[in-house]
């Protein structure tokens, strides 16, 4: 007979319950229509390390499978594949950081994002006190450069530059990390088709459809909530992103220094964005607050919230400075606001930020695996896959 | 909210599928409704929470179904498993109701998906729920809920005092503690009893205690029990059970489908004595499964060991166990408890035994055995190539035929025929008026929707009028 071995079942490994999770759902497959992790699952029948890390990412946590599973606890299989996923999801974020003494940031990531955010904040507004006379602080500055009079566009730049380039590098190095653990050629990644049948299924959140009918966000009953909020908070913070570059190409190429007029194209995109970036994370967190805990993990839920807030609050606060820049609430409210948008920086590589990466690696993987799986069904029409009722 | 002192005007018994349709529709048709489900809601639905499709007859293609299903090939089908064994009646009106029960489903909120990889044989028949039946049954709850039906889980009913055709009152015990309901009209949609042990044990004997039930273990038959016992018409054979072959280490009750073993047709299946005892061969799988478990049920121990060497492990659907695996025939029998000369020398008998031929796991090779007993007719390879794999299996229980009669307004019938006043039935319950023997997958569904309905609007019209 097989033995048990306690010592085993007494260690909390996340990637064992993720397998055992796998290997009870591959003798089921009733969730097959939801999403992309089953159909995934389905093609392999025994799950390394890397095959679940990517099956982990692949999953959206649309919690449909928990709600239809006739294993989900208190059956004594106990199978919860979200809130299983979701821990190894995070397990993923800390071991393919860059650089690795990073990945204890995952460790307590909704205290950390949150300390670094107020350190940031405060850290810039001490800066500027010390450095600024208050008078120009709080002065209203207009026309262009006033925002550099309070503080100046080298500063800004060199910050802003240092640490967004900073999370570009390892950003890369981690999507490098995880492309990796599947043994394909990076030249895989560029495959025109497979990879524009991935980009369409990140843009448009294909899989917290649940199979067309949205998903289980709050409980057993289905909507489009979720995917919605998201796309709010994606495309606003893609517009917000716009706006920041057109800014850019406005000082350098054209010479037009901010602040830009309410209906320049800067202005307008980052409004529209700043909007969909408070819908958006107000909605998620809504959402988070009013839903079933039981397919939740409470190991990431700390930093969900952590960076919903932190992009709830660059938005407000741009918001503010947008609509208050021309008094002498400026100054303050320029310092309020670049202290978030630092932090942001400085923490998209070790938050929540990440699950955008891997699940996009993991996204254009299963573009390449189903692509191969019809290519070699083409091929051999005699597979057999007898199943019964 | 639920009351156990009000009358209500219909009380549904049960919380599977059939009790949902029966509940929603006489909601739907203007009567107050209770429904009492004897499971906590976490484990609710009976065996609903197993299911994963329905048959159904269209005559287009539809959302989710190909082509078309008339009823007559549905009718054969039927005729076919049941050994020509059904009420013609009966089984017409469930056949062309369920063209009609698939948009009824979908407007209550239940949603289809196209036929899952692999079933690729039911995609023209059968309609499956988008992630089960217990998706099924979270959108027929939520509906009877936002429509007004009164729902108390964890409410078994025990007992149901008939007078003289009429039901008079149930007995319940609430929460664990007794109580009595009255309702103008009464549903029995409670199932079957395969998961009442002792029960089985009446026709099976002490076998029966080596059986594993697959789905709900809340099927213990008391309602069935009162009804048969107040002489109500039985109808069944009390003694049939529809057992297939499952992992003998699955749960002893709602294990389900991933229990299931596929193997048994690309391997030889010993005993506990360690000899072959039937063709495992015979047909497809799919064909074959549901024997298997009144053959394991037959040999000692009720216990059987499938083993296949290492070119046939990728020819059937992962397990949800680990097969026992070990480097020579030897070491696997030690494993397995088995008699290592004797589990050796059967499967040598074999090896010497099998003929050659071209093998081809998708269809009826003729790779056969010569002068075996019993042969093996078709994928018959050498076991041969290390390593070696065994599953052990035991009979699992899907459901069982015994049941109340009925008529084609879902009224129970008494002993003489006599329809009762007040009580109705559908689902598992009333099954083996239509389904006497055999299977068709899917129909269990079809016969509870439908015969749900049907009860829910009788119901209603009689406490409505």
């Amino acid at each position: 007979m097989s033995s048990i071995n306690l010592i085993d079942l007494a260690e909390d490994n996340v990637r064992d319950e993720a397998r055992r999770a796998m290997e009870v759902c591959n003798a089921c497959r009733y969730c097959e229509g939801y999403c992309a992790v089953f159909p995934a699952m389905e093609l392999r029948r025994e799950f390394t390390d890397g095959d679940l890390d990517y099956l982990a990412n692949l999953c959206h946590n649309c919690q449909g499978c928990f709600h239809s599973c006739q294993y989900a606890p208190p059956h004594p299989f106990g199978i919860n594949v979200p809130k299983t996923f979701a821990e190894l999801r995070l397990q993923t974020y800390a071991d393919y950081a860059w650089p690795q003494p990073m990945a204890k940031f995952f460790d307590r990531n909704g205290t950390l994002v949150t300390l670094l955010t107020a350190l940031c904040v405060a850290s810039v507004i001490i800066a500027l006190m010390l450095i600024q006379d208050p008078q120009v602080v709080f002065a209203s500055h207009v026309g262009p450069g006033a925002f550099y009079k309070v503080i100046p566009w080298g500063v800004m730049t060199a910050f802003a530059g240092a640490t967004f380039l900073f999370a570009i590098l390892s950003l890369v190095m981690s999507f490098r990390n995880f492309w990796r653990a599947s043994q394909r050629p990076a030249s895989d990644i560029v495959r025109p088709r497979t990879l524009g049948q991935a980009m369409h299924d990140v843009l448009t959140l294909k899989y917290l459809g649940g199979g067309g009918h949205g998903c289980n966000d709050v409980s057993d009953h289905f909507s489009m909530r979720r995917r919605y909020y998201h796309h709010f908070t994606f495309y606003g913070f893609m517009l917000c992103f716009a706006a920041t570059s057109v800014a850019t190409i406005y000082d350098h190429v054209l010479g037009l220094q901010a602040p830009y007029g309410f209906f320049s194209l800067p202005v307008l995109l980052g409004t529209v964005g700043g909007i969909g970036l408070v819908i958006g994370p107000v909605g998620l967190i809504w959402i988070k607050i009013i839903s079933d805990p039981a397919p939740l993990s409470k190991k990431m839920i700390g930093g969900d919230y952590a960076l919903l807030m932190l992009l709830l609050l660059v938005s407000v606060t741009g918001l503010l400075l947008l609509g208050l820049r021309e008094t002498g609430a400026m100054g303050i409210l320029l310092a309020i606001h670049l202290g978030f948008v630092l932090a942001f920086f400085i923490a998209i590589p070790y938050s929540k930020m990440v699950h955008g990466l891997y699940r996009s690696a993991a996204l254009i993987r299963y573009a390449l695996e189903r692509q191969e799986d019809s290519d070699a069904h083409a091929a051999d029409q005699s597979k057999p896959k007898v199943k019964v009722a | 909210m639920a009351s156990l002192t009000r009358l209500y005007d219909v009380l549904v018994i049960g919380g599977g599928n059939a009790a949902l349709c029966a509940a929603i529709t006489a909601r739907e048709a203007g009567a107050s409704v209770l429904l009492i489900e004897w499971a906590p809601k976490a484990f609710r639905g009976g065996n609903t929470r197993h299911t994963r499709n329905l048959r159904a007859m269209h005559s287009e293609p539809t959302s989710v179904l190909t082509e078309s299903y008339l009823e007559d090939e549905y009718w054969d089908d039927l005729k076919r498993v049941t050994g020509n064994n059904t009420n013609e009646e009966l089984a017409r009106i469930t056949i062309r109701e369920t063209e009609g029960s698939l948009p009824w489903l979908e407007e209550r909120g239940v949603r289809f998906q196209p036929s899952l990889t692999g079933t690729l044989n039911l995609s023209r028949t059968n309609a499956f729920f988008l992630g089960g039946g217990k998706s099924l049954v979270n959108a027929l709850f939520n509906h009877a809920e936002r429509i007004g039906v009164a729902v108390l889980y964890d409410t078994e009913a025990t007992d149901l005092i008939i007078d003289d055709g009429f039901v008079r009152e149930v007995k319940i015990v609430n929460k664990g503690f007794p109580a009595t309901v009255r309702a103008k009209a009464v549903v029995a949609s409670s199932g079957g009893f395969q998961a009442n042990i002792e029960w089985l044990k009446e026709y099976w004997g002490a076998p029966a205690e080596n059986f594993l039930i697959r789905g709900t273990p809340y099927a213990k038959g008391r309602v069935l029990r009162s009804l048969l016992d107040q002489g109500v018409h039985q109808i069944g054979d009390p003694t049939q059970c529809h057992a297939v072959g499952i992992d003998a280490r699955a749960p002893k009750f709602d294990g389900g489908i991933a229990s299931r073993l596929d193997s048994v047709p690309f391997s030889v299946m010993l005993n506990q004595n360690g000899d072959r005892f039937y063709d495992e061969g015979e047909d497809v799988w799919p064909k074959r499964y549901a024997i298997w478990g009144r053959l394991i049920a037959q040999q000692p121990d009720q216990i059987g060991y499938s083993i296949v060497d290492s070119k046939a492990e990728k020819l059937f659907m992962p397990s949800v166990f680990p097969a026992y695996r070990a480097d020579s025939i030897r070491e696997l029998a030690g494993q397995l408890g088995l008699d290592p000369d004797k589990v050796e020398k059967t499967i040598t008998a074999y090896n010497e035994a099998v003929q050659p031929g071209v093998f081809d796991s998708s269809k009826l090779d003729g790779c056969t055995t010569a002068g075996l007993t019993p042969p093996k007719t078709n994928w018959a390879q050498k076991i041969d190539t290390a390593p070696f794999l065994a599953y052990p299996l035991r009979p699992g229980i899907t459901f069982t035929y015994l049941g109340v009669k009925v008529d084609d307004r879902a009224r129970v019938l008494m002993a003489n025929n006599e329809p009762t006043a007040n009580l109705y039935a559908s689902g598992e319950i009333m099954a083996g008026n239509i389904l006497s023997k055999g299977y068709l997958a899917g129909f269990g569904m079809s016969i509870g929707t439908v015969f749900g309905r049907i009860a829910g609007r009788e119901a209603a019209r009689r406490v409505l009028n």
